[in-house]
């Protein structure tokens, strides 16, 4: 069984339809019993970090993610939150990776343009997880973001846009992608379905 | 390297796509689900469905489409159509589609944008513009063109990123249906002044003019979207991205 964790996240119907397409039981809830009897945990996201992480404090799941021991990845908005910092509304994030969350024009050099956020499909590098076993290097998935996580010992996955940033985080039981499996074709549900195997 | 997308566009009336296809060999070609897959499954990097029924009745059968096909395609997809309040965008995210356009009723109420944006992100919301050149200026038109408004395309355009457009969808009155390619000057302006994607629509008759809207020295587009030449066969997907790529163009080859 995998627990979504309910927490007001915007748009979690195609992180829904995804385990659905691939026959997975899940159940969608913010009650920590329930989500502690599961195999393993999904922290979707679409929204506003700083947000985000009040409704996680306000429903006790925040100290509850970072305790727990369970196979958890974290989706977009959801791996943000995994972080220690995110320039996003100004606010401390989980603290599981110590990686920070920046705008991605705080680097970019003056007089120099990029589309922000960035939508559409970029390739994922330098692949280092099981949730990317099967998967190529170089594949495409999808993305829709304004704000990245940088580089670190934690990094699993890398991608270039105006600077090189984590596509994807792994630390012990915890895992994140910046892009959207569930909405990255067939690459996006082979990860889903090695994520249901660990 | 984020890449150049291609985008098929579905009109829908009913339930069912309008345009006929005769290229794929589909048990139903008016089942969207069914031709969306089948786009997808040829490289398709995104899929726009367009509900041009206009009774409340047939909106409701599109909402319940939308959750079909939200179950069924794994690659984002854009709805629109007839979307003039924020609760018919909220009818059709919640039904699971990724991003909806608006189009006229955003040009007669402007803040339509950034009440969407403001309650479902800014990712979600395409502005469809749908202008014509008259006297040298390009005057933006409403229902399908057959009307023209007071706004001017690059002004209205600059205007929506501002409101929280997330992209700009831009078709050409002129260019659309001639088959002749697609308004290239037009798009590379938009692509210079605004900081949000532009896709391009309306004109495409051939491969080669996905080729040059897309490209740096063209229209300088993100994306390309285009109906018939794809629902016909005139322009498969997988050749089309093979002489993407072969122009140096940056593309999701699968």
């Amino acid at each position: 069984m995998t627990g979504i964790i309910d927490y007001d996240a915007g748009n979690i119907r195609s992180v829904e339809n995804a385990l659905k397409r691939l026959g997975a039981d899940y159940v969608l809830t913010s009650d920590i019993g329930e989500l502690a009897s599961c195999d393993r945990l999904l922290l979707p996201g679409v929204g506003e970090a700083g947000w985000a992480m009040a409704k996680l404090r306000e429903r006790g799941l925040a100290d509850f993610i970072r305790h727990t021991d369970l196979p958890l990845l974290g989706i977009c908005l959801g791996m943000q939150l995994l972080c220690s910092w995110s320039e996003e509304g100004n606010t401390g994030c989980l603290g599981i990776f110590s990686n920070k969350i920046r705008h991605f024009r705080t680097f970019l050099p003056a007089g120099e343009r990029l589309k922000v956020p960035q939508v559409g499909w970029n390739s994922i590098d330098s692949l280092k997880s099981d949730l990317f076993s099967g998967v190529a290097e170089g594949s495409y998935v999808y993305f829709v973001h304004s704000y990245f996580a940088d580089l670190n010992e934690n990094t699993v996955a890398s991608t270039e846009y105006g600077i090189r940033f984590s596509s994807a985080l792994g630390k012990d039981n915890f895992m994140g992608c910046q892009f959207h499996p569930e909405k990255s074709g067939d690459v996006g549900e082979k990860i889903i379905a090695n994520f249901l195997k660990i | 390297m984020l890449t150049k997308r291609i985008i098929p566009c579905l009109d829908i009336k009913d339930g069912q796509t309008v345009k006929g296809v005769n290229f794929l060999s589909l048990k139903s070609v008016g089942d969207p689900v069914e031709l969306g897959k089948a786009y997808s499954e040829q490289g398709a990097d995104e899929l726009v469905f367009l509900d041009i029924s206009a009774t409340l009745e047939s909106r409701k059968t599109f909402s319940s489409l939308v959750e079909r096909i939200a179950l069924n395609i794994n690659i984002p997809f854009t709805v629109g159509g007839g979307i003039s309040t924020v609760e018919d965008a909220a009818l059709l995210l919640r039904a699971g589609a990724d991003k909806v356009s608006v189009n006229s009723a955003a040009v007669r109420n402007p803040s339509l944008i950034s009440d969407i944006a403001s309650r479902f992100g800014s990712q979600c919301v395409v502005v469809a513009v749908d202008a014509k050149k008259e006297n040298g200026v390009w005057r933006v038109t409403t229902h399908g063109g057959s009307r023209f408004s007071d706004k001017e395309l690059f002004s209205w355009a600059m205007q929506a990123e501002k409101l929280g457009a997330g992209e700009i969808l831009f078709t050409s009155m002129d260019h659309d249906g001639t088959c002749g390619g697609y308004a290239c000057n037009e798009y590379r302006r938009l692509s210079e002044m605004l900081d949000i994607p532009v896709i391009a629509s309306g004109g495409a008759g051939n491969a080669e003019h996905i080729v040059e809207v897309l490209s740096p020295e063209g229209g300088c587009a993100d994306a390309a979207l285009a109906a018939s030449i794809f629902h016909y066969g005139e322009v498969r997907i997988p050749e089309l991205k093979r002489m993407l790529a072969a122009a140096g163009i940056p593309v999701r080859m699968s």
